[in-house]
């Protein structure tokens, strides 16, 4: 048998080594780069939103905004306050509601409601909203994030979704940057 | 006597390194070389391994859970012996170490160093600002309370923008629907473990490229890089005018280095740890949250950009600046390196410094933060109460009321996020204060549904009193042709 040019039996052999590492490599690769994206793949089919109940709807009278708080539907043990979340009812007229997410749509930071003014203002950027949530002026490109709610047996339920952000929050169809607080379908 | 050699030739056979040792401290360096301008990369090596020591400290006492990392840092603020000298060295040291990292990188650049054939120990340079920059943010985020808290929304809400692949590595970065434990967690295996790693490989490969490659010869004008004979030139430079690494230079690398510690705790023993400030309650709502000082500038990018600008200029900015400072050794690769012969190259630095400087320095004051108390907290001051009528009194109810206090301030008192009204009547008349009240505009919010014709009566006349003693306030022209022309205040007296 004639080997080509170089190539020797302990060469081949160091070739065959490699080969062999690397194809390990990759085998392992997968569960590694799986583990990796789990807050992507894995948890996302449950528990990423979920109806969570923000208490009796004596506490929204109607025609006024009130801060609500609910304990995140998936929380680990070790999240301490972390897994308590902040939010802004307004009962609109007794039936309608609005349920808006307590981070300004432009980077986040928690708005704060001035009743006197009607108006949601936000400390970092100086974004302001009006009481049902558009845009009022500042930095952000959008209205408030607004939660979808139901309404059982006498209790406000509202489905909590993953902490929006700009990117995350559904888009609607109608695409105007300065109003566009539709609650994801 | 003896004993100590035979114990250096025990070593010396079992630990043959010797050699290496001495070739590496005895190395010929350009003799100007030798001087405080070349000290920073040492400095910031020397800082480096202070974080090193006290980071590992911290970690005794540190509880990386989102439940417990707070009440640690209390602990060791409070209950640990010098545990707050240790948290205070460990936070002005990454303050330092930026500013080291940042000052010689600025230097590099003014000496040209980074010309042929040093271009890649730029690129790994420019590798370790990034990690340094990732370590402050990290380090940052461990400090796990409001700041950290409402930063990390910060930078999910910037990294959500990316098209398509945003909302992912939003997920991934928090580890989950929201910030979290499992949040907490990765940045500290992100802080303790990935970026520290990088961290030191790359100052290991920065390092050897320094003592391979020789260190940077002081700039002459006119002594120009070319790459056929750069290599040459240089090690005639340094056979004809060098001197021995150790002790002709390290003197000054080392009084630096202590100088730096010593400034280092001495910040620490006056102004103590950073933080940590509220709990990461995100209930607790009563927070403006602010960054730490290296990134005060990008917080007032992203508040005076406007608004259709900032998501392109987020994400394609970086990849801009990024792309430059990667690219300057290979298009600039040759040529003077004197920086009397290289105004653009000062300019830049110049203006870079003046931009972020002045950005800093707007950040400190943040005036386009809504100051959300004053409108119950910070009195209108009296001269502007005094001798008014009922209804202007009644005006400046509604302008407290109504928080207008939040975004305008009276006498520099209240917010400054619109324009100061202690002259707004000699700018605007009264139709036209009616309208931006009612409809807004220029960055105001409309006022139309939220105030009744009285009040915005009242408001307007208390505006209308908003003027210099001695100066008129602005009125319609037209309105004058129908004005008595007896009246006192004619205006054909007016300019």
């Amino acid at each position: 048998m004639t080997l080509p040019e170089g190539l020797s039996r302990r060469t081949l052999l160091v070739k065959l080594g490699i080969a062999f590492n690397t194809a390990i490599a990759a085998v392992l690769a997968v569960p590694i780069v799986r583990y990796l994206m789990s807050p992507v793949i894995h948890e996302r089919k449950g528990g990423y939103d979920a109806w969570v109940s923000l208490g009796n709807l004596e506490q929204f009278p109607s025609g006024q905004t009130r801060f609500a708080t609910y304990r995140n539907p998936v929380v680990n043990p070790w999240d301490g306050t972390t897994g308590d979340i902040a939010c802004w009812v307004r009962n609109v007229d007794g039936k309608t509601f609005q349920v808006f997410a307590i981070n300004c749509a432009h980077l986040g930071c928690p708005v704060r409601w001035f009743p006197q003014s009607s108006l949601f203002l936000c400390p970092c950027h100086g974004g302001a909203y009006y009481q049902d949530g558009s845009r009022a002026s500042g930095p952000p490109e959008r209205g408030l994030f607004e939660y979808g709610y139901k309404l059982e047996s006498g209790r406000l339920f509202i489905k909590a979704e993953e902490m929006p952000t700009p990117g995350s929050a559904c888009k609607s169809k109608n695409s105007d940057i300065v109003r566009e607080i539709k609650p994801c379908a | 006597m003896r004993l100590i050699k035979t114990v250096v030739d025990w070593l010396g056979v079992r630990l043959p390194i010797d050699a290496t040792i001495q070739e590496t401290a005895g190395h010929q360096v350009p003799r100007d070389t030798a001087s405080w301008f070349y000290v920073f990369g040492s400095a910031a090596l020397v800082v480096f391994m202070l974080q090193i020591i006290t980071g590992i400290m911290l970690a005794f006492i540190y509880v990386p859970s989102a439940g417990q990392a707070w009440n640690s840092l209390q602990v060791l603020n409070h209950n640990v012996t010098l545990g707050w000298f240790i948290r205070a060295m460990h936070g002005w040291g990454s303050d330092f170490m930026v500013a080291i990292v940042l000052i010689h990188m600025v230097q590099v650049f003014i000496f040209g160093a980074y010309k042929f054939p040093r271009e890649l120990t730029w690129v790994v340079g420019i590798l370790l600002l990034i990690v340094t920059l990732g370590m402050a943010f990290t380090g940052q985020v461990l400090r796990f309370d409001q700041d950290a808290y409402w930063g990390l929304g910060i930078g999910a809400s910037i990294a959500s923008r990316v098209p398509i692949l945003g909302p992912p590595t939003v997920n991934l970065m928090l580890g989950g629907p929201i910030i979290a434990g499992a949040t907490l967690s990765r940045f500290f295996a992100l802080h303790v473990f990935i970026i520290p790693g990088l961290l030191i490989s790359f100052v290991v490969v920065h390092l050897l490229m320094v003592l391979r490659l020789g260190i940077n010869e002081w700039p002459m004008p006119g002594r120009v890089v070319r790459k056929a004979t750069y290599i040459k030139d240089y090690h005639e430079l340094t056979k004809r005018d060098g001197v021995p690494f150790v002790p002709g230079a390290v003197y000054k690398d080392l009084f630096f280095g202590a100088f730096i510690i010593i400034a280092i705790a001495a910040c620490a023993i006056y102004f103590g740890p950073f933080g940590p400030s509220g709990a990461p309650d995100p209930t607790i709502i009563q927070t403006a949250p602010r960054p730490d000082y290296f990134f005060l500038w990008l917080y007032a990018v992203l508040s005076l950009l406007p608004p259709s600008m900032e998501t392109p200029a987020l994400l394609i900015g970086p990849v801009i600046v990024l792309a430059g400072l990667i690219l300057l050794p290979f298009i600039f690769g040759e040529g003077e390196k004197s920086w009397r012969r290289r105004p653009i190259a000062v300019l830049t630095i110049l203006l870079s410094a003046v931009a972020l400087g002045t950005l800093t320095k707007l950040a400190q004051f943040a005036p386009w933060s809504p100051v959300m108390d004053a409108w119950s907290e910070i009195p209108v001051p009296s001269e502007f109460l005094q001798n008014r009528t009922a209804l202007e009194r009644q005006g400046a109810l509604v302008f407290k009321l109504k928080q207008c206090h939040n975004c305008h301030s009276l006498d520099d008192q209240g917010g400054k996020r619109g324009p100061a009204l202690d002259a707004v009547a000699v700018r605007l008349t009264p139709d036209q204060l009616i309208r931006q009240v009612i409809q807004g505009g220029g960055n105001m919010p409309a006022y139309g549904k939220n105030l009744s014709p009285a009040e915005t009566t009242a408001l307007v006349a208390f505006l209308e009193t908003l003027h210099p003693a001695g100066q008129l306030p602005a009125r319609d022209a037209s309105r004058t042709l129908a004005l008595d022309p007896q009246d006192g205040t004619a205006p054909a007296s007016k300019p």
